[in-house]
């Protein structure tokens, strides 16, 4: 499998494949089950929990309606506590950036934090170019990068993988990038995780280089902030002499109390914890502890398209918590890699199309991988009306495909319109559809349909149309007496 | 054009015409009502798996040595307080300088730190790095983290904690927010304590007052 997300077929079409694998659906199953018990759990414990996404949702609506002033506010602040600032307006200009950072400090080597947005801009595959080495030090990101796979969850990168695949992978690719797993390891996430703990050591602990991303920037100090569990995120933000932070523009939030809020939500909506292990604030360089060369990259790469849009803008409120993915009945059997983006489940359907378009196929798609049952939108810490934006999005796909010849939907939608337009024409369409109810005679629903119908018919029970419909009836039995 | 000036200029493009939305009126900082703060701080705490003992002032420096055990080599920040190693016995103590490398971290079995802030309801221990925590490397290598936390400094919720933190910042100094030891979910997201920071937390919680009056 290859590591990048180019050339996609559409979501439909990777979903049917992606459902023969009937492995990824129980890893899936049980994992998107734990981690909803848990979350529902920690946040009916919080007495006004509806009113801190209210805040949260507001907090963000802010920051982006007024992001221009502060992007500058952040930029001076950071400035001011010893980092430098690079801005980025695309996937390409951030890894040059980078790549340039990298080669300035003499080495061939850097740790990573996770990162979605380094996942973003495919960073790992620029570095590997350069002849940079860039070790995924998350456990997740370690066995996705390990197993040379994709990740397929914004939390859990490695959740369609279970305890025995992930511990063959070690076995196969430990030792040969470094510091081998024990001659005996059982699948006992425990060993697993020991196994990982020694590997990683040794490149923490000789790292002059580190890339990490940040949940979030506060304007007004200038202090980034990454939560984390497992303490690879301590280690890359602290023991190495240089740190590159890459940041999405919207990661701001205007305030440092600002995160009273955030650190509330976050937490309990993405891992279902009352707060994660680890979190880390740092504000530029601190003279005597951690890196003393501190970067921070800002990055657009189709945000601002987002951004344009008044309706699909409050898609970057989104602080990738995943919670939206674990409530998903779609993604909970389709899995993560049919989105053909490191953003899955109902985020990615609406973030995808809207940072890089819906010229591709896979993008075109997206708004359509949601049976619109709303889950998502209801889990959400920043109130992103997710199924809203699906509909817009929809419409977005839609209205591109206008002119030219008209595809059989299209043909079929129009003849829909017309039929709809005028009451007549309504009613006769309705006598004849009687008339195939009469025949039709006892059967509950449409079996295939012929031609390219079939595809439609395929995936649904339609029912038979009634052999009396209800304007008949109301004729027929109150039409007379009113 | 410079890219910064590019995606300024985008910015400024998607937002003619969009309503500017002010900020929330929100009241940062509120205390939370929590009856019993060492109570659920204790409670909290050990939820995560972490080893947290209460102790009377005058008990601390023996609670110390019980706590750090059998360790041959402990660091200890430079602005620690001297007492609470006193009843330290053969342990190599090294005081960091800020000269230590990691590698002569990872030969420390154990750190000694204090806090800055304990968060109840959330069971959080916050560090902001004064010289009786010292810089972050210290409480992240060694695989043993002691750290000794007042009662006076438990807060109710993250609110409260998080107005406390803006001191630190203005200072230039970072933080870290510790709830329990380092742990994941990343393996069919079943939890396991210890990955890549200290995979013992133990926690001595000490009790206000002089240590002559009894506790409640």
């Amino acid at each position: 499998m290859s590591g990048t997300f180019l050339g996609m077929p559409s979501f439909q079409a990777a979903a049917k494949e992606a459902l023969g694998n009937a492995q990824q659906r129980r890893n899936l199953e049980h994992a998107t089950r734990t981690i909803r018990g848990k979350r529902a759990q920690v946040v009916a414990e919080l007495d006004d929990w509806e009113g801190l996404r209210r805040t949260a949702a507001a907090i963000k609506d802010n920051v982006l309606t007024h992001l221009d002033s502060y992007l500058l506010q952040l930029e001076e602040s950071l400035t001011r506590a010893g980092a430098t600032v690079h801005w980025a307006s695309d996937a390409e200009e951030a890894n040059r950036i980078i790549t340039g950072l990298v080669r300035a400090t003499g080495t061939d080597e850097v740790v990573k934090v996770k990162s979605m947005a380094t996942q973003e801009i495919g960073l790992n595959e620029a570095l590997e170019e350069a002849g940079i080495r860039a070790w995924e030090t998350d456990l997740a990101e370690l066995i996705v990068q390990l197993g040379h796979d994709r990740p397929s969850h914004i939390l859990v990168p490695a959740v369609h993988r279970n305890r025995a695949e992930i511990r063959e992978i070690f076995l196969r690719e430990m030792g040969q990038v470094g510091a081998p797993p024990p001659a005996v390891l059982t699948s006992d996430p425990r060993e697993l995780a020991e196994a990982a703990r020694v590997h990683l050591r040794e490149k923490f602990l000789r790292a002059r280089v580190a890339v990490s991303g940040a949940n979030f920037a506060v304007a007004d100090t200038g202090t980034l902030v990454v939560v984390e569990s497992e303490g690879n995120g301590r280690m890359c933000l602290t023991l190495p002499e240089t740190l590159i932070s890459v940041v999405g523009i919207e990661k701001v939030v205007p305030r440092l109390e600002d995160l009273e809020v955030f650190l509330q939500l976050l937490p309990r909506s993405s891992t279902g914890e009352r707060m994660n292990p680890y979190t880390s604030t740092w504000t530029g360089v601190t003279p005597g502890d951690g890196p003393q060369d501190v970067h921070v990259v800002l990055l657009d790469n189709g945000r601002t398209d987002a951004l344009a849009d008044s309706v699909g803008r409050q898609a970057l409120r989104c602080i990738r918590c995943s919670a939206c993915l674990n409530v998903c009945p779609v993604y909970q059997r389709v899995g993560g890699h049919a989105y053909g983006s490191v953003y899955p489940g109902p985020i990615g359907a609406i973030l995808n199309p809207q940072l890089r378009g819906t010229t591709s196929e896979v993008d075109q798609s997206l708004p359509y991988a949601s049976s619109l049952c709303g889950a998502c939108g209801d889990v959400c810490p920043v109130g992103i009306e997710i199924p809203d934006l699906i509909v817009h999005l929809r419409t977005r796909v839609v209205d591109e495909h206008r002119g030219g010849v008209p595809s059989g939907e299209q043909l079929a939608m129009k003849g829909a319109a017309w039929l709809f337009a005028d009451h007549r024409r309504w009613e006769k369409a309705q006598k004849g559809a009687e008339l195939g109810g009469r025949v039709l005679g006892g059967k509950d629903t449409i079996g295939r349909l012929p031609g390219p119908l079939a595809a439609w018919s395929d995936a649904r029970d339609a029912p038979t149309p009634p052999a009396e419909t209800f304007r008949t009836w109301w004729k027929r039995e109150k039409g007379g007496r009113r | 054009m410079s890219s910064r000036a590019a995606i300024l200029g985008r910015v400024s493009a998607a937002l003619a015409g969009a309503d500017r939305v002010p900020p929330p009126r929100q009241e940062y900082g509120a205390p939370a009502a929590v009856p019993d703060v060492v109570g659920l701080f204790v409670e909290r705490v050990e939820d995560y798996r972490a080893v947290v003992e209460q102790v009377a002032p005058q008990e601390l420096a023996a609670a110390v040595a019980r706590a750090l055990g059998g360790t041959d080599r402990v660091v200890v920040p430079p602005g620690l307080e001297g007492a609470w190693l006193s009843a330290l016995d053969g342990a190599e103590v090294l005081v960091d300088d800020g000269d230590l490398s990691p590698d002569d971290l990872d030969r420390c079995g154990a750190v000694v730190t204090a806090a800055a802030v304990g968060i109840a309801t959330t069971g959080t221990i916050v560090l902001d790095h004064r010289p009786d925590q010292g810089r972050r490397a210290l409480s992240l290598v060694p695989d043993l983290h002691v750290c000794v936390v007042r009662e006076s400094q438990l807060v109710g919720d993250v609110p409260e904690s998080v107005t406390l933190l803006r001191a630190a910042v203005d200072a230039g100094r970072p933080s870290t927010w510790i709830s329990g030891p380092s742990a994941t979910s990343d393996i069919e997201l079943e939890r396991v304590e210890g990955v890549h920071g200290p995979r013992t937390l133990h926690v001595l919680l000490v009790r206000d007052g002089d240590g002559l009056q009894s506790p409640a």
